[in-house]
């Protein structure tokens, strides 16, 4: 399923690299160890997280990761946002607490495992 | 002269919910000598409250004490601040209570107990300590510097509440002033920090378990501060 698709049927709102949003997306991570992220995360995942400091979209681009979903209303912060518009990594954000988001996306065929 | 000096400055006191009982002033100062420190530092949980205390219980009895504290940033990770001065802890200690929200539940976290020097209880403290404040970590080692004090990330080889185990790596210019190690495998890596290791003590048995050795000519954070620098002869060892 492709980023665009899930973003309408989530209502998620896009906040940089909106050029993106085609990428196919090959399943689902959350976590908000970004160590973690970057040991257990596949390419092409979609990332749902509550972390919004700058080194998120550095994790995301070294795993390349399809994008990242900002849960419980968090903001970006502006360094965060600029930094994923220089590097192209698509970063949307949702009301949605984390346990809701993950369901709807399982839900929708977005898998954590292969 | 320049002297060898043993430090441990990552110690909590019975402030620190998480904290053993005993660890009180008379008591952490009477250990540290006991195991052969030079100087220990105080750096409980989002607080300084205890460190007044131990600091008077140490001009006692013999021992250098530094006041510190750890502060948990919003990513939460914890980073220490170490100062010349009581009164720098202070400044910093206010930004931290203002950016911390919650009450203690001591059933669930453990007590928070102010003490004097003579390790007689003197009050509870009832914010929640274990919490995290609102600030970024750039913010926290911002908040330390202004206070002319030290920002050294805490245990950043673990994953829990590390800087690294938080945010995956550190991040580029950052401007911490060193890395503590828990480790002794973690100390032969590079981290673009001088690498320092401490115990991160709770229990009076964990003090000077890790220590780390300054050759400085006295005792205080300008003459570490060098060391870190390697600065003036000045020097940081591990062994």
């Amino acid at each position: 399923m492709k980023l665009t698709e899930l973003t309408e049927k989530l209502n998620l709102s896009v906040r940089s690299a909106q050029a993106n949003l085609e990428r196919e997306v090959t399943g689902g991570y959350a976590s908000d160890l970004l160590s973690d992220v970057i040991g257990n995360s596949k390419e092409g995942n979609l990332w749902v997280t509550l972390q919004i400091h700058p080194n998120i979209v550095a994790v995301a681009s070294m795993k390349d990761l399809a994008g990242i979903v900002l849960v419980n209303g968090r903001e970006p912060e502006q360094e965060t946002i600029e930094k994923a518009e220089a590097e192209d990594v698509v970063i949307m954000v949702t009301k949605m607490p984390t346990f809701e988001l993950v369901g709807r996306l399982y839900g929708l065929g977005v898998s954590g495992m292969k | 002269m320049m002297r060898k000096v043993r430090a441990d400055l990552h110690l909590h006191t019975c402030l620190s919910p998480c904290a053993d009982d005993e660890m009180q002033a008379t008591a952490i100062v009477r250990q540290a000598k006991r195991v052969g420190l030079d100087v220990i530092g105080i750096c409980d949980h989002n607080s300084g409250e205890n460190a007044a205390a131990v600091i008077s219980a140490g001009e006692r009895e013999g021992l250098a004490v530094i006041p510190g504290i750890e502060i948990t940033s919003s990513e939460e990770a914890h980073i220490l601040g170490l100062f010349s001065t009581e009164h720098g802890l202070m400044t910093v200690q206010d930004v931290v209570y203002e950016n911390l929200h919650g009450e203690n539940l001591e059933q669930a976290f453990g007590p928070q107990t102010v003490v004097d020097e003579w390790d007689r209880v003197v009050g509870t403290n009832s914010r929640l300590l274990i919490g995290a404040t609102t600030l970024t970590v750039d913010q926290v080692v911002e908040v330390i510097h202004c206070a002319a004090g030290l920002a050294i990330a805490s245990h950043v080889d673990r994953e829990r509440f590390s800087l690294i185990g938080q945010l995956g790596f550190i991040p580029k210019g950052l401007g911490l002033d060193a890395v503590e190690v828990s480790m002794p495998s973690s100390i032969e890596q590079e981290y673009d920090y001088p690498v320092v290791t401490f115990s991160d003590g709770h229990f009076l048995e964990d003090i000077g378990r890790n220590s780390t050795y300054f050759m400085i000519e006295d005792v205080s954070v300008e003459e570490i501060r060098k060391a870190l620098r390697n600065e003036m002869g000045r020097k940081v060892s591990l062994h």
